[in-house]
């Protein structure tokens, strides 16, 4: 296990998980891990490979199979001073943890006061063939419970960034990891220690005609769809919410003025997502500046399935931002 | 209790039956693990090798009207409901003609006209749901029972706990089993509980209990008959421990280097298909070549799978979109 990062070398967006945490713990003793499968097997995906051997059994806690249970401890070790970060073996689980979640870790400091520090973080998102309960993307179940905030990075060095100044943010943050990202995408990071900060958007591509407001996988789709559209004389904007909650409202607000047209996409339902809310404020506040109908893509409304044409139908495309950006364009 | 003792109280075709399942499961999932390994399958393949016997010996013991909610490592009981080898593997391929038309993956998969739960990944979450059917059998005053499982693992879930009392409380007609293959994916048995056996968990919800050996398919049919009986005869539920190991990793991808070899060399001596056999011959209602037919016809039986789930067509795209909400209630 490599504690500091080589300059040279390139470092996957799991390995950049996988570093933060390590650093965060040695950096600070108050953070422990908690999570299924986390200790001798290092995590069903690896990223706390070497971290017993490294910080002992009871820093590195593996659980028994209770959501509910681990995601209330980490509550009370936080309100006590502890700093835990509870892994949820895929974001579908959490479903089982969400009582503790909403109910006590979201309305604790609103209610009397008592601060929640600790992080959950949820491997989340399909293209994996895992099926309706390990393919889900349940951000949209927590953004609309105030008091928690939200985290989804779409790059190894967002990834790194943000997951430490969410362990040193005072409040319960989900950190949404995409699954599809982990082994795919690369760069290589700073040496130094850094920190992203939560509720500031990134602007991944700069473009004049439309903006394209995304987070997590399909950050890269957008990527995707603006190399395309850059043959045709089509302009993108690509902006990565990199924090759902705080939203970056203003980061949205100056690029949809500057281009006048805006793609909401993501990955989770359609209904009530995300994106929803972003079309929504978009309608409110920024509708003197628009030139044209907001466009939101998204999957439909069904339970993510496992065949692999049923998902690749299901998940947005590249494509469909390029043919959405070029009916807006004419618009 | 002595296996063959046990045995008795077993007619010789259910013995002889319980025997073809096993070997059909056993069968079939080797071919599933190997259509994995050739990169034919995407997704999770979880299998009950070393397991069978308990699948096979509590779906023998129901009536064709109870209700099952199996675990993820039931394959016999599948198969014993009539999910044959084609339409399974077509399940695990993605196909059109699995029973989730491709929409879900593996095991994932249940049909409530054969009386089988589908399947949640949320270990647990079926147990209330299935106390929840025996509730209906209750106030219809039916005569049926549920019969539902989750694994060690998945018995320190707060679900399992709710349902536990729920059914005690109201002496529903509900089998409740946890099969303890030692393991929850890497975790062992000491970091899942602080009690050596599963079924103590059980003492604090007042629900009679009893350990039985996962890996002798008689033992397990004839702790089944009782516990469904007494559930029948308006006794409530009762819980099963069904002690056994998990043969293969937590799933086809997993080498489980966390299992000591010697404890896999142990349980090996005590494989179900081994003891199953042994049982036969000592009763005298089989021997080699009766083994060697049996093997032979699964094999076969297979193959037509494999054939049937290659042939059969992926769904289509826009598929997808179909099946969120129902239009009747009423077709089952
Ligand atoms: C609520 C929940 N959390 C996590 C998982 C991921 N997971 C799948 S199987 C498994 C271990 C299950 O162990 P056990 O219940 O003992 O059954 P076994 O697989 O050993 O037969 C885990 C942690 C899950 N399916 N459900």
């Amino acid at each position: 296990m490599t504690t500091t990062t080589q300059a040279a070398g390139e470092v996957s967006y799991l390995e950049a998980i996988s570093q933060a945490l390590d650093e965060e713990m040695a950096r600070d003793e108050r953070v422990f891990l908690m999570g299924e499968d986390i200790g001798a097997y290092g995590g069903a995906f690896k990223i706390t490979e070497g971290f017993l051997e490294k910080y002992g059994e009871w820093r590195v806690l593996d659980t028994p199979l209770c959501e509910s249970g681990f995601v209330g401890a980490a509550i009370g070790a936080a309100m006590m001073g502890l700093r835990p970060v509870v892994e949820m073996q895929f974001a579908d689980f959490i479903s089982c943890a969400f009582d503790q979640i909403t109910e006590v870790a979201a309305k604790n400091h609103y209610r009397w006061g008592a601060a929640v520090p600790m992080v959950i973080r949820a491997p989340f998102g399909g293209g994996v063939h895992g099926g309706p309960f390990h393919s889900e993307c349940p951000e949209g179940w927590f953004f609309h419970s105030p008091g928690l905030k939200l985290v989804a990075p779409s790059t190894p060095y967002d990834a790194k960034g943000l997951l430490k100044a969410a362990i040193r943010d005072p409040n319960p943050v989900i950190y949404f990891e995409h699954k599809f990202l982990y082994r795919r995408i690369k760069s290589s990071l700073p040496e130094e220690d850094y920190i992203v900060p939560l509720g500031k958007a990134d602007i991944k591509r700069t473009g004049n005609d439309i903006s394209v407001i995304t987070y997590g996988a399909m950050v890269h789709l957008a990527l995707e769809a603006a190399q395309t559209l850059a043959h045709e004389g089509i302009d993108l904007e690509v902006v990565d919410l990199r924090t759902l909650i705080p939203l970056d409202k203003e980061a949205i607000y100056s690029s949809v003025s500057k281009t006048s047209k805006a793609i909401v996409l993501h990955e989770d339902n359609k209904t009530g997502g995300v994106g929803a809310e972003i079309a929504a404020l978009l309608a409110e506040d920024c509708f003197d500046c628009l030139d044209g109908p907001i466009v939101r893509i998204a999957p439909p409304d069904t339970p993510v399935p496992f065949s692999t044409p049923l998902e690749e139908f299901f998940l947005p495309k590249a494509s469909d931002v390029v043919a959405a950006a070029r009916r807006l364009a004419a618009y | 209790m002595d296996c063959a003792v046990i045995a008795k109280e077993i007619k010789r075709d259910d013995l002889l039956q319980m025997y073809y399942y096993l070997r059909l499961t056993r069968a079939l999932e080797d071919r599933i693990t190997a259509l994995y390994r050739q990169g034919r399958i995407v997704g999770g393949v979880y299998t009950s090798h070393g397991m069978e016997a308990i699948a096979v010996g509590y779906a023998s013991a129901l009536e064709r009207d109870d209700i099952i909610a199996p675990f993820h490592r039931d394959m016999g009981a599948f198969l014993i409901r009539g999910f044959t080898p084609g339409e399974v593997l077509a399940q695990y391929l993605g196909k059109r003609t699995g029973p989730t038309k491709g929409k879900d993956g593996n095991v994932h998969m249940g049909d409530l006209k054969r009386g089988v739960f589908g399947f949640v990944s949320h270990l647990a979450d079926n147990l209330p749901v299935a106390a929840g059917a025996a509730l209906a059998f209750k106030i219809r005053g039916e005569s049926r029972v549920a019969f539902a499982g989750t694994g060690d693992g998945g018995s320190s879930r707060g679900d399992f706990h709710e349902a536990m009392n729920f059914a005690a409380v109201r002496k529903l007609p509900v089998v409740f089993f946890c099969n303890n293959n030692q393991y929850a994916y890497s975790t062992p048995l000491r970091l899942q509980m602080a009690v050596a056996d599963v079924v103590d968990r059980a003492k604090a919800y007042g629900m009679p209990g009893e350990i039985v050996d996962g890996n002798d398919v008689a033992a397990v049919y004839v702790a089944a008959k009782q516990a469904i009986a007494r559930a029948r005869a308006g006794e409530g539920p009762t819980f099963l421990e069904f002690k056994t190991m998990r043969m293969h990793g937590h799933s086809e991808h997993d080498p489980a280097k966390y299992v000591p070899r010697e404890l896999l060399e142990e349980w090996k001596m005590k494989d179900p298909i081994l003891k199953a056999e042994q049982l036969l011959q000592s009763l005298g209602y089989g021997e080699e070549r009766y083994f060697q037919e049996v093997v032979d016809r699964v094999k076969r039986e297979v193959e037509a799978g494999v054939e049937f789930a290659q042939q059969s067509p992926l769904p289509e795209g826009p598929e997808v979109l179909i099946g969120v909400f129902a239009d009747s209630a009423d077709s089952h």
